[in-house]
């Protein structure tokens, strides 16, 4: 297929998110949205896959621009619906509608016989269109759209059980945060096109690139763009300081954690600096804030994942440390690295944010660890498809997730051992955050697995006991394996993913492998060779063994603390009390926020309240707007006193004063 | 449109005209019946009607005339639509007294 047909690739999820709100219409067209869903974001696989295979497709892949739709058309502005195919674009692709499609099969299961089935169905349909239009755009205005599209998406999905306040509180939270972000982003784009004097994104980049090859000036509004919309991309991306909104907003469905949270939308940061790197470039100290950002988000994220009891705040705050490797990644200038995590993440994190699911679903809503064990027995599929989802988490090489973390830490590392010890300090801490997730991963999985059987039911009877009990046999009471289809193949498709994805993109596919090659013919290229040796080994195989070794001290201790020696963990937790305690509470983050931002505007909005009601309604409305036209009624009603005659007395006095006035100034003077 | 009449006989025509007016107010001011009341503004429209054409002889000019034959016209059809007004006005309150609608105050 020609790579025009690509503009086509938007429309067909857009064209399901209708047919899905209109069968939220009626109760008997409901059933038909889950297949309506799936099928349409399959297609834009198909489509995608199409053009990739087709004829011509190389050439045409490293960098066309595909029209479709005028938009905005003003004088010198213009900004249309036109999209930009390149390798980065077809990797996102790829991910957005593989892993979109997947998590959209698994979710017909999962959300069978809930209320608001239909209404899922059309905020996942639309979310791949936003989201699809958001890599595929070339103008930077269309990406804003797809950027805001899916962050209202999110927002719809967060609150999707809307009778339920906390995931009110959580959509609202999501919204706002990422308004803030947003806010720079905007502003971004706005510098932008009077810098560039325009808005599509290879245009500004080829000049960027033009000013970085052949020295030009470097304006300050030049140096400050980077940075702006770097705002708009650690909102998105939930980097510190705007992170909060993500552990929140698995308050939604466990698939839209999966397709939202942590698969696709909170990777589009990372994207967009990846996209628009040369022009990240043109400032001095824009991707090294963005490294020192992501490593320490990273961090902190993942200490909080050490005590958190949840089953998908774990996974929430694991997701908001990847994310973080990521921005470490296209930091330090290794675009490869970090869309090769992005990618590799995708399939590792949906497939355990699913994994989690079925076992919430299997339990009935019930999140909290520590009433959980030894479910393996109960649920044998589950527990090895989320073991081979922990072991790419954890970093365990060869999994998908070690080849792709490996990729960052390496090319820091190396960058740090050539004279730029920033970097060396942060490929350190990545290391230490790679021990962190190895330990956090396994604690999980061997809590909810492994030891002696214990459960404890949730509180959901709604959709869970219809579903499961009618669907498919459980005998009895108590935790129950999902079924095939549709629920554990998309996830064994997924393990797949997890345990081979890196591997393959390596070391298949062109002389440097696939990924390398997919980045190399798009925005994101670099010209930047990593190289270093340590200890007399060439750093590669250095970092393989050190990812080894972490990895297997992470899940040695996981292993001792939460499966051999249950009682030991308690102790630990004794002796470190204090320490347990602020990372319980995530370290007072959402309570320094609530005092210091959300308390003083609630207070602002508090005060303006009183305005509203004392100066406005009270006085403008209630006195000047009221009384006064009441007080002048009053004074002027007898004025109407209903008889033809003394209307007829004043006409004519009227016009007696019109003529002595008319008299005097003509005779007068 | 002939010889310009002298300041003596545009005087004699400008009483008449402001006599047929006054009259007129006078009538709408102090009767009560509406038909009357009614007969009275028409007075009032020909007292102007006849200044005007006082005027129009006296400057030798036409637009005066033509105005007049204008409010005629208008007078007419106005006369028409009045009347019917009146008409209903007396089937709903059976008199044609002003003062019956005097509840229409403010």
């Amino acid at each position: 297929m020609a790579v025009e047909t690509l503009k086509f690739l938007p429309w067909i999820p857009l064209l399901g998110a209708v047919l899905c709100a209109i069968c939220c219409t009626s109760p008997a067209l409901r059933r038909l949205a889950g297949a309506i869903c799936v099928l349409s974001v399959a297609s834009a696989l198909a489509l995608a896959l199409g053009v990739y295979f087709g004829p011509q497709s190389q050439a045409a892949l490293s960098g066309t621009t595909v029209h479709a739709l005028r938009w905005i058309d003003v004088h010198s502005f213009s900004a249309g619906f036109s999209y930009y195919i390149d390798g980065l674009t077809m990797i996102m692709l790829f991910v957005v509608t593989g892993i979109g499609a997947l998590i959209a099969l698994y979710a017909t299961g999962y959300m069978k016989g809930d209320r608001g089935y239909a209404r899922f169905f059309f905020g996942v349909c639309l979310f791949i269109f936003a989201m699809t239009t958001l890599v595929m755009a070339d103008s930077l205005v269309l990406l804003y759209l797809g950027w805001e599209g899916v962050g209202l998406c999110s927002y719809l999905l967060i609150g999707y059980y809307y009778d339920k306040p906390f995931a009110v509180e959580a959509a609202k939270k999501a919204f706002i945060v990422n308004r803030i972000g947003d806010l720079g982003f905007a502003l971004g784009i706005f510098l932008t096109w009077t810098t560039f004097d325009t808005v599509s994104l290879h245009e500004a980049i080829e000049k960027a690139r033009h000013i970085l090859e052949h020295g030009g000036e470097i304006t300050t509004a030049m140096q400050c763009i980077p940075f702006l919309l770097m705002a708009g991309a650690f909102g998105k991306s939930a980097q510190f300081p705007l992170y909060v909104w993500l552990p929140d907003a698995m308050a939604g469905p466990t698939p839209v954690s999966a397709l939202i949270h942590a698969a696709t939308m909170v990777t589009s940061g990372v994207f967009m600096i990846a996209r628009l790197i040369p022009i990240f470039e043109l400032s001095t100290y824009a991707l090294p804030v963005v490294a020192i950002i992501g490593t320490f988000t990273a961090l902190l994220a993942a200490t909080i994942a050490l005590t958190n009891n949840d089953l998908k705040g774990v996974f929430a705050y694991s997701t908001v440390s990847q994310l973080g490797y990521m921005f470490l990644g296209v930091g330090v200038l290794s675009t490869t690295g970090g869309i090769f995590h992005l990618f590799t993440h995708a399939f590792f994190k949906a497939l355990l944010f699913l994994t989690a699911g079925s076992v919430m679903h299997a339990l009935a809503g019930q999140l909290d660890i520590r009433t959980m064990g030894g479910l393996r027995k109960r649920m044998p599929v589950t527990c090895w498809l989320m073991f081979a989802g922990c072991l790419a988490l954890a970093g365990v090489p060869p999994f998908s997730g070690f080849v792709s973390k490996d990729m960052i830490l390496h090319d820091a590392l190396a960058r740090g051992l050539h004279g730029e010890p920033l970097f060396f300090v942060l490929a350190i801490a990545g290391l230490f955050t790679a021990l962190l997730t190895a330990y956090y991963t396994f604690r999980l999985w061997f809590r909810v697995f492994m030891g002696p059987e214990r459960f404890e039911m949730g509180e959901e009877h709604g959709h869970d006991e219809h579903a499961a009990h009618d669907e498919h046999a459980s005998g009895g009471h108590g935790p129950h394996e999902m079924p095939w289809w549709p629920m554990n193949l998309p996830l064994v498709v997924l393990a797949i993913g997890a345990i081979a994805a890196g591997i393959l993109a390596e070391y298949v596919g062109g002389e440097h492998g696939w990924m390398h090659t997919m980045i190399e013919h798009s925005t994101a290229s670099v010209e930047h060779e990593f190289h270093g040796e340590l200890f007399g080994l060439s750093l590669h195989s250095v970092m393989v063994v050190l990812s080894l070794l972490i990895a297997a001290l992470g899940i040695g201790t996981a292993a001792y603390l939460h499966w051999l020696r249950r009682d030991a963990a308690g102790v630990l937790e004794q002796k470190f009390a204090p320490l347990v305690k602020l990372l319980v509470n995530k370290y007072y983050v959402d309570e320094l926020y609530d005092l210091a931002i959300v308390r003083p505007l609630r207070g602002c909005g508090k005060f303006f309240n009183l305005i509203d009601d004392y100066l406005i309604q009270g006085f403008l409305v209630q006195i000047v707007g009221g009384w006064g036209p009441r007080l002048v009624g009053y004074v002027l009603k007898p004025s109407q006193s209903g008889r033809l005659q003394s209307y007829g007395v004043g006409m004519a006095v009227g016009v007696v004063i019109v003529m002595v006035i008319l008299i005097f100034k003509l005779t007068g003077n | 449109m002939g010889e310009p009449i002298n300041d003596v006989a545009l005087a004699h025509f400008l009483l008449t005209g402001g006599l047929l007016f006054v009259l007129g107010m006078i009538g709408f001011l102090i009767r009560r019946n509406l038909i009357i009341m009614f007969l009275c503004t028409e007075l009032m429209f020909q007292g102007v009607a006849v200044t005007l054409v006082a005027f129009s002889k006296f400057h030798l000019d036409v637009s005066g005339q033509t105005f007049v034959i204008f409010v005629l016209t208008i007078a007419a059809a106005e006369a028409a639509l009045a009347l019917g007004l009146v008409v209903l006005l007396f089937r709903s309150k059976h008199t044609l007294d002003a003062e019956a609608w005097g509840e229409l105050n403010g």
